[in-house]
């Protein structure tokens, strides 16, 4: 047998970038199963829906793009991103909805600026944004947890939650028109339009808070998904860890202020996107910073920003604002944040170093 | 002090050591041939001390080190040197390099050597020399030369020793395998560097998966009195680097760009303490080390007392090779070492292990992917560099921002592409990234370099210019000198000049009868075949023909009252005459050009015949007024060539014509005088206003023309009108010329007739020449203004006297400077009663006399360079 020739090293870790990404798929599953769970099958179905628009879109700007198809298929980048946009999404988004956002998300956010590794924003909360600005009545249909609707496990079946997704087909024609009854607003939402009601009174007389526990559970799920994550070395706790406590700092600092008109610190972490974009939205390393330290400002900045715009800002949640301004930065914190290297007295900034 | 710290990063790649260490140390083949690398170590490649063809003892010095990084290289057996030549070497690059062939004879008969019983006696730097001249370098990877590391002592403060026993690479257990069965030897060893280095703390660090070492060097270090400690770290790649096995021991980080001795430390690897020790004890060069071969690809792995130059494919024979099976073969480690393609490598002193490795056991690796920053590669850098950074500083050449990252502190472990999930060979960006930095250096180097030749070149020939010019100042100095010197015998001897200064003249005049000669041809080319010409046409001609006159009358006028006090006067009434005989040849020429036009040409052409009569009258009544009056008598000689060259000009009608103006104008004045005697004067005046008439008229008209060719180039008059233009553009460049030569001729003349009327101040002649003069000075006047008019478009560019005469200031100015500067210095001197002022005060003295001078010459030289340059001057106006 022929020697061959090649350069150090010689070994190789055999964890790759398409196990990276299915790991973290895998890790979406606690948060996934609570929100079919208590949401119904519309979760699900959205996201084999977007799953499968999302490897169409990757399949046909590669080929476009004229790369090898399979190749970059197999990296499961555009599967994972799939999936975070359905999970982002209200479970009764109609179909045209989870496409459009997953176009957005793959064509114009990712392959446009050059494929994996390129995207300077973090594709599926470009996809969400979008879909939040064009089709703002959609994307706030979010159902009430079903566990409130009487003693039994009463959600919506899964043909009629097909029929809603999809438009057509309904078995009881009724299910369509009676939409309405089943969607409501998410916790954040009854926070931020309060009608004057202090946080206490409306914790007292809200039906969607009272039920609030759902949420918690979705939020439970992926706090235990990202935990994983950081336990398999996926990524640091430095970005997720960060923005929970940057989050749970402001919040607590606006709650001790003034209770009346401030939501508490817990509500702020378990409510909303928090646990999703803290363990798998800010931790997506493409548009992220890159050094330890850059990670935490980048992280920090993000929990500043979703409290800011939670609190005064026209959308009740903000986590795509706030990781897309931050996308903006990263570059920008990687310039400040180098960090000390070995022998070095101190870091190296923009203007000093290198010889 | 057995606390343990921690470095940044790390891996744990499978280590893969256990094939190996199942069974002892076996002694290695002795190879048919051994071939010996002259570089086996950092710094200048050994040279070679023996010749093909020699015999050769184990242990006898086969090349000698050169310079203080370097090291001697012994023949690991008995044998005869076969050749030295290029043979493959490990080395990366793949590329040969110089080998002794060392043919054994399987004896392995030993040089004669024995040890240093008592090295303490020997003294430090004979001890350090003997360590050196025993071949020994550094075993653990980089080949630095022990020798070097060992007079750190000299001028640094050592506090630590460090033993680098860590072995952090996946699959090598040389060390390991060494320490287990050589402990003892090792620390005896080490024994050693503590009498050098005198550190007063050493410490063993080694891993922690090596606990059969660590015991056997613990119970080693037992008796030992010195302080040393033998110190596990946890295994980890890469605690086997030096920087990173002293923060792990000691906390501290060697400054970037520094040396462990900068903090009081010293590393030195536990496989050349062992060698040290060899040396010391009993006078072994190093001549074998212990290398470990591994890998699937044999069948025994295990590690081998090998002497060096024994080739690859020799050892992984005695392990059972099976080369069917190995796809790559690995010299060091996994993580760091380098495949080679030919096994006929030799095992050099830095050769720790080869891993013959079956494609299942390395598998080549998939395309690389795009890097999404995971950042893992940042996790376990133990340098703490950003690598994905560097990566994308590498990919898109911005090698400033690379540097800028830190990227030459990047010790190319290999930890970042170890777990790099998207397959990238980050450090082969590095390696190239580095290369191309270097490389760049080297070529600013190389520039720089170049440019300070350059300015160092272009200070020599300032410099040679300076001299120059500086000779150049003592030759206008000398040249003055001689000038003033020479004007006072010209004054003595007023005579000769006088018939220089008549030559020159002649010359002069020549030169001017020939431009004036070369603008009449053009006329008559012009006249002659131009048939279709208007009177306008003729006027210009004509015109042009009276400015040619007038030139040629003023240079012969000048001439005239030039040569007038020296020279004959007859010679000038003889060139009068023939003058005369060449007006009526212009005349017949003028006719036959005028034959087939307008009766106003004719007309004119008549009047031009009665000049010439009233002309040759006039020129009549002037000789006779000469002849009254004749004129002083020079002792110059006959100016022959003047009517010669009139004669030679003949041919030239217009000049004639020309001179015959001239004869007008002299006549004029000649009537003067006939006036003042009372000859025919009545008929003379008229025929004189008359001739004056016609000329007024005919300069009128030629100025109308020369304005309008002057400013209508364009104008579709005629063929004949186009080529008077040119020919007037010619005429302007003479003009110019002519008037020069006119002004100087004047000067002269007038400085002359002065001299003239002192001497005569009531003679008749006198006064006609002073009438002369008066109209010359109108002439000139006029022609002046000709040329001040065409000279317009074409603007003076000699400035050339104006600079030679500033330039003379200068240098005087320079002079002047000096001469002062010496003074001041002379004056501090005197303050401090220096034993020099003497000398001094003669050098200035000197320098006073040469300042002088210079400034003497000064003024005389501007003047010379004003006459000589007149027309230059002159033509500046």
């Amino acid at each position: 047998m022929a020697l061959i020739q090649i350069s150090s090293p010689h070994v190789q870790r055999p964890t790759k970038t398409a196990d990276i990404m299915r790991l973290v798929i895998l890790a979406t599953l606690p948060g996934l199963l609570a929100m079919t769970f208590f949401f119904g099958w519309g979760t699900l179905i959205n996201v084999v829906l977007a799953s499968v628009f999302a490897l169409l879109f990757e399949a046909l700007c590669t080929a476009a793009r004229k790369r090898p198809v399979g190749f970059f298929l197999k990296d499961n980048s555009a599967l994972l991103t799939g999936i975070l946009l359905a999970l982002a999404i209200p479970s009764f988004a109609p179909w045209w909805v989870t496409l459009t956002g997953v176009f957005f998300a793959i064509v114009i956010a990712k392959q446009l600026y050059g494929g994996l590794g390129q995207n300077p924003f973090n594709p599926a909360m470009v996809g969400y944004a979008l879909l939040l600005i064009s089709f703002p009545v959609e994307m706030t249909r979010w159902t009430a947890p079903f566990d409130i609707n009487g003693n039994s496990w009463n959600i919506l079946s899964f043909a009629d939650t097909f029929s809603i997704i999809f438009g057509i087909g309904a078995s009881d024609p009724s299910v369509l028109l009676n939409l309405d009854a089943h969607t409501g607003a998410t916790p954040l939402d009854t926070l931020k339009h309060r009608n004057g009601l202090t946080t206490e009174e409306l914790w007292q007389s809200s039906s969607v808070l009272a039920n609030a526990g759902a949420w918690y559970a979705v939020s439970f799920g992926y706090f235990v998904g990202g935990i994983f994550l950081i336990y398999r070395k996926i990524f640091t706790w430095h970005t997720p860890i960060t923005l929970l406590v940057t989050l749970a700092i402001v919040s607590s600092i606006g709650f001790a202020i003034d209770p009346d008109s401030f939501a508490d610190p817990f509500v702020h972490l378990t409510t909303g996107a928090t646990m999703l974009g803290a363990f798998f939205i800010a931790t997506d390393p493409v548009s992220s910073a890159t050094s330890n330290r850059g990670k935490i400002i980048f992280a920090a900045g993000i929990a500043i920003l979703v409290y800011v715009i939670r609190t005064w800002g026209n959308y009740p949640d903000a986590m795509a604002f706030a990781v897309m301004i931050m996308n903006l930065c990263a570059p920008f914190i990687d310039q400040y944040s180098q960090p000390r290297s070995y022998g070095h007295k101190k870091a190296n900034t923009l203007s000093s170093g290198g010889k | 002090m057995s606390k343990v710290f921690a470095f940044h990063g790390g891996i744990h790649p499978p280590e893969n050591k256990h094939q190996s260490t199942q069974s002892v140390i076996a002694k290695g083949p002795i190879a048919k041939t051994l071939y010996v690398p002259l570089q086996q170590h950092i710094g200048v490649a050994a040279k070679p001390c023996v010749n093909v063809g020699d015999t050769v003892l184990k242990g006898q010095r086969i090349a000698d080190a050169q310079g203080k990084f370097s090291v001697p290289i012994h023949a690991p057996s008995s044998g005869v040197v076969t050749s030295i030549g290029e043979r493959s070497v490990p080395h990366p690059s793949g590329m040969p390099g110089l080998c002794i062939s060392i043919e054994t004879d399987g004896l392995d008969q030993w040089i004669e050597h024995s040890g240093l019983a008592d090295y303490p006696t020997l003294g430090k730097d004979k001890l350090i020399d003997y360590i050196c001249d025993r071949g020994i370098a550094g075993m653990g990877g980089a080949g630095f030369p022990t020798a070097v590391k060992l007079h750190l002592g000299d001028d640094h403060i050592v506090n630590t020793l460090i033993i680098n026993a860590a072995e952090c690479e996946p699959y090598i257990t040389a060390d390991d395998l060494l320490m287990r069965e050589r402990a003892e030897q090792i620390i005896s060893g080490i024994g050693v560097l503590q009498f050098l280095l005198e550190p007063s703390h050493i410490i063993i660090g080694i891993e922690d998966n090596k606990p059969q070492a660590i015991r056997a060097l613990e119970i080693a270090i037992q008796d030992c009195k010195h302080n040393i400690d033998v110190v596990s770290v946890p295994t980890k790649y890469p605690s086997g680097g030096e920087k990173q096995l002293i923060k792990l021991l000691t906390n501290i980080e060697v400054p970037h760009g520094g040396i462990p001795a900068d903090v009081g430390i010293v590393c030195q690897n536990v496989g050349t303490v062992y060698a040290i020790h060899r040396a010391v004890q009993y006078g072994e060069s190093l001549i074998s080390r212990i290398v470990t071969v591994t890998g699937d690809g044999v069948k025994k792995p295990q590690n081998y007392d090998t002497l060096i130059g024994t080739p690859f494919a020799t050892l992984l024979d005695a392990a059972g090779y099976i080369k069917e099976n190995t796809h790559r073969l690995i010299v060091g480690g996994p993580m760091m070492g380098y495949s080679i393609q030919d096994d006929q490598i030799p095992v050099v002193k830095t050769s720790n292990c080869i891993i013959a490795s079956t494609r299942e056991e390395m598998p080549e690796q998939p395309p690389s992917q795009a890097c999404i920053r995971c950042g893992m590669c940042e996790q376990v850098c133990p340098v703490q560099l950003l690598p994905q950074q560097l990566h994308w500083f590498a990919k898109g050449q911005e090698y400033q921002k690379a540097e800028q990252h830190n990227l030459f502190d990047c010790i190319e472990c290999g930890a970042c592409s170890y777990v790099c999930p998207s397959n990238i060979p980050l450090v082969q960006y590095y390696r190239h990234a580095k290369t191309t930095i270097r490389e760049e250096q080297q070529e600013k180097r190389k520039s720089d370099l170049a440019r300070e030749r350059f300015e160092a070149k272009q200070m020599r020939e300032q410099r040679a210019v300076e001299e120059k010019a500086a000779k150049r100042k003592a030759r206008a100095e000398q040249a003055a000198k001689a000038q003033a010197e020479k004007k006072q015998q010209a004054q003595e001897v007023e005579s000769t000049q006088g018939v220089d200064q008549q030559q020159l003249l002649k010359n002069t005049l020549k030169e001017a009868k020939l431009a004036v000669a070369k603008i009449e041809q053009e006329i008559t080319n012009n006249s002659g075949t131009e048939q279709a010409e208007t009177i306008s046409a003729q006027d210009i001609k004509l015109q042009k023909a009276k400015a040619a006159v007038e030139q040629a009358k003023q240079a012969i006028v000048k001439s005239t009252q030039a040569t007038a006090p020296i020279i004959d006067i007859k010679k000038l009434k003889r060139e009068a005459a023939m003058a005369n005989t060449k007006l009526s040849k212009a005349k017949q020429a003028l006719k036959t050009a005028q034959e087939k036009d307008q009766p106003g040409v004719e007309q004119l052409a008549a009047t031009i015949e009665t000049l010439s009569k009233q002309a040759d009258e006039a020129n009549n009544a002037f000789e006779n007024a000469q002849q009254e009056n004749p004129a002083e008598k020079t002792t110059s000689t006959a100016p022959a060539a003047k009517p010669k060259a009139m004669d030679a000009d003949s041919k030239k009608l217009k000049t004639a014509a020309a001179i015959a103006r001239t004869k007008l104008k002299k006549a004029q004045t000649a009537l003067q005088s006939a006036m003042d005697n009372g000859d025919d004067t009545e008929q003379l005046s008229q025929d004189i206003k008359l001739l004056e008439d016609k000329l007024n008229k005919a300069q009128s008209a030629y100025e109308q023309s020369q304005n309008a060719t002057s400013s209508t180039q364009t104008s579709t008059a005629s063929s004949a009108s186009e080529t008077s233009g040119d020919s007037s553009h010619v005429d302007i460049k003479k003009l110019k010329t002519a008037a020069a030569i006119a002004r100087t001729k004047l000067k002269k003349a007038q400085s002359q007739l002065d001299k003239l009327t002192d001497d005569e101040s009531n003679s008749d002649d006198g006064a006609a020449l002073k009438a002369e003069v008066a109209t010359l000075e109108q002439k000139v006047e006029q022609t002046q203004a000709h040329y001040l008019k065409h000279k317009l478009a074409q603007p003076a560019d000699s400035q050339s006297t104006e600079s030679d005469a500033s330039q003379r200031q200068e240098d005087y100015e320079k002079a002047l400077k000096l001469y002062t500067k010496a003074m001041t210095a002379l004056d501090k001197a005197r303050e401090q009663n220096s034993p020099h002022v003497e000398k001094m005060t003669t050098s200035i003295e000197k320098l006073k006399r040469k300042l002088d001078d210079a400034q003497a010459a000064l003024p005389d030289q501007n003047t010379a360079a004003n006459s000589n340059n007149d027309d230059n001057n002159q033509s500046q106006v």
